[in-house]
């Protein structure tokens, strides 16, 4: 009699339970979401998926690197206010704490009718959502003389890292009274302000170290982000050291010899100490790999993230064409929400709510003296689009601009809290 | 004889004072009001003064700590006062040089008053137009702002709240920064107050402004469920 009322109850809550839940009981096994590139998309699409689907979605992250370092605050690391370990983060915290599967390894292909992931290292991951967050690549012949193997002679210093260690030891090894030189990249590109800040992180550097050095700014584009709130800057606090040669000044015809370390501008060869080459810019290697691709970016629905072509995969961050944000850190981790809460409401029924994203950039023009630029967005057919948004202001009070620094230090901590903890 | 050692008391501390700080007059209530312009954001002061994004300052000179009636505090300042702890014009001094340095947890952002002279005068400022604390003044009833209260009549969606959150938590760390506060744990009325006044421009900053013009009602009162429950 027990027995039989014990397995009469054990057979009524299963029935019962997968009349509640009949999609879990269908379902062959646990939805598996696959996540390419550790950066502010995928680490936070990652995080998200994980945390809110609570189990439900199995989830894996492809990052070849071990210790991630951002590419922004690199800048204030090459100015001195910001240290370089400071710029790195482990992947233990997501693995750890939302149980995601982190592999260590480079995404070389997508075979999107398997609906798999190929690693370089041979295996193969199964998905039923890809995320791809690949960031940057760098689109071939840009700068006439260079290229990924001129590397180490004329650093990029444009995707974190070792880069701009290398960039910032060259820079501490100027002669005094040197130049040094940027080539900035023509748009699209990563994060609009980051060449200008460098411009003035490098600036602030010299001028304690090296206060008779040059800045040479080779600039393709008339026009840049926050220039007259820049330019203010560089004349108050570094007049006299920078030189900007735009389009009217021939920076169209730009060509650099890194053996022999010369810029040659519209035929006119210059000889420099540093050269830091950031060249014009594409979708990371995986997107085109994937088949994902329109030109040089990977086009995406503005109400999730979804790409055009295949819409099982997502593409979050600089890699996608998907309106009016600028490619920044802090558009991806944007995004990865927006993603994140389409992603495991399909796969798991939980609501869905709209897309609405946000940016803000802060930039440090010297010590105590920083500006932003924000906009909020929302999704539409053509795309995503700005709603409102603002600007500092030349001409600030000191305080509000020693405020608007410190706040960019808090978002920092926030933003890679947001991401990997 | 009590009278004469009261007085000579007070001489004593009189002279001390002035040769301890010898630039240091009387707070000036004029200069005062000046100096609290910035305070008006959150605070507000005088006839009509209900609590905002901070408690209204009536009468705050001789009240117990963290003890202003229809205003949640931080726990570190409603302890200070269950403790028997009361503002002084000592105090308020202290405090008001650095808000998060004499109470470690509390939640007002603030660096504080670098000049010592800048504080009597706001000190000044705040009995002049507030008042000092009265026997049965901490009973009077405190209205809430009626643009507030319509929003915290609203039943917030507490799912929705914390995919709304996600925006905030890109700047917001729940430890809290050095500029940019925790938001976790806040309660309702503050946190509506505070967001109302970012949204109608009375408080500026310009991300806040621009997150919160955005924000309509039911949104706030997503939010606010969100954090009131999310530690």
């Amino acid at each position: 009699m027990t027995i039989n009322r014990r397995a009469f109850l054990g057979t009524s809550v299963a029935l019962t339970a997968s009349l509640a839940a009949p999609m879990i009981a269908r379902a062959q096994a646990t939805p598996r979401v696959v996540v390419v590139g550790g950066g502010s998309g995928g680490a936070t699409a990652a995080r998200y998926i994980a945390r809110d689907s609570a189990g439900a979605v199995d989830v894996t992250l492809i990052e070849p690197q071990r210790t991630y370092h951002t590419c922004y605050f690199g800048n204030l690391y090459l100015g001195g206010f910001f240290n370089y370990d400071d710029l790195g983060h482990g992947y233990g915290g997501l693995a750890s704490n939302y149980g995601i599967n982190v592999v260590h390894d480079w995404a070389v292909g997508v075979d999107r009718d398997a609906k798999t992931v190929a690693l370089a290292t041979g295996a193969s991951v199964p998905y039923d959502k890809l995320v791809l967050s690949p960031g940057i690549d760098f689109v071939e012949g840009s700068v006439a003389g260079w290229s990924v193997s001129a590397q180490s002679r004329m650093p990029h210093a444009y995707k974190g890292g070792t880069q701009v260690e290398l960039l910032r030891a060259q820079i501490a090894a100027m002669p005094q009274g040197g130049t040094f030189a940027m080539v900035a990249p023509p748009n699209p590109y990563r994060c609009p302000p980051g060449p200008y800040e460098r411009i003035s992180m490098v600036a602030h550097y010299l001028r304690e170290n090296n206060p008779t050095a040059k800045i040479l700014l080779v600039d393709p584009k008339e026009t840049f982000s926050k220039q007259g709130l820049f330019e203010d800057g560089w004349n108050r606090h570094y007049a006299g050291m920078i030189t900007r040669i735009g389009p009217d000044m021939g920076s169209a015809v730009v060509e650099v010899d890194p053996a022999a370390m010369t810029v040659t501008i519209d035929g006119v060869v210059e000889k420099v100490d540093v050269c830091n080459v950031i060249p014009g810019q594409r979708a990371g290697q995986i997107a085109f790999a994937a088949g994902i691709t329109d030109g040089n970016w990977a086009p995406v629905s503005a109400y999730d993230m979804s790409s055009k072509v295949d819409p099982d995969i997502t593409v979050l961050g600089d890699a996608a064409a998907q309106g009016a944000m600028p490619k920044s850190g802090f558009s991806a981790n944007s995004q990865a929400k927006v993603a994140a809460n389409a992603i495991v409401s399909a796969l798991t029924g939980s609501r869905a709510f709209p897309a609405r994203y946000s940016n803000t950039c802060w930039s440090l023009l010297d010590t105590d003296d920083g500006i932003k630029v924000g906009a909020t967005y929302e999704a539409s057919a053509e795309g995503i689009v700005a709603i409102d948004n603002f600007v500092s202001q030349i001409g600030e009070a000191a305080d509000l601009r020693a405020a608007t620094y410190r706040e960019s230090l808090d978002w920092y901590a926030a933003i890679t809290t947001d991401m990997f903890v | 004889m009590t009278g004469l050692r009261a007085f000579t008391g007070a001489l004593t501390f009189a002279v001390l004072a002035a040769a301890t700080f010898p630039a240091l007059a009387e707070g000036d209530p004029a200069q005062g009001e000046t100096l609290f312009r910035p305070c008006r954001a959150c605070h507000m002061i005088g006839d009509g003064a209900v609590h905002r994004v901070g408690p209204h300052l009536n009468g705050i000179v001789d009240r117990a700590i963290g003890a202003s009636p229809g205003y949640q505090f931080s726990d570190a300042l409603a302890n200070a006062g269950a403790e028997g702890r009361v503002w002084t014009e000592g105090s308020l001094d202290r405090y008001m040089a650095g808000p998060s340095d004499y109470f470690p947890g509390t939640r007002m952002v603030f660096r504080g008053v670098r000049s010592e002279q800048d504080r009597q005068h706001l000190i000044a400022y705040m009995l002049a137009a507030g008042g000092r604390s009265e026997a049965g003044a901490e009973l009077a009833e405190v209205a809430v702002a009626p643009e507030i209260a319509a929003i915290l009549e609203i039943s917030g969606d507490v799912p929705y709240g914390e995919y709304l959150s996600s925006e905030c938590t890109a700047c917001h760390r729940d430890s809290g920064g050095s500029d940019i506060p925790s938001i976790r744990g806040l309660a309702p009325s503050v946190f509506i107050a505070g967001m109302v006044a970012y949204r109608d421009g009375s408080r500026e900053h310009q991300v806040m402004n621009t997150v919160a013009r955005r924000l309509g009602d039911e949104e706030l009162a997503a939010l606010a469920a969100y954090f009131a429950v999310a530690h």
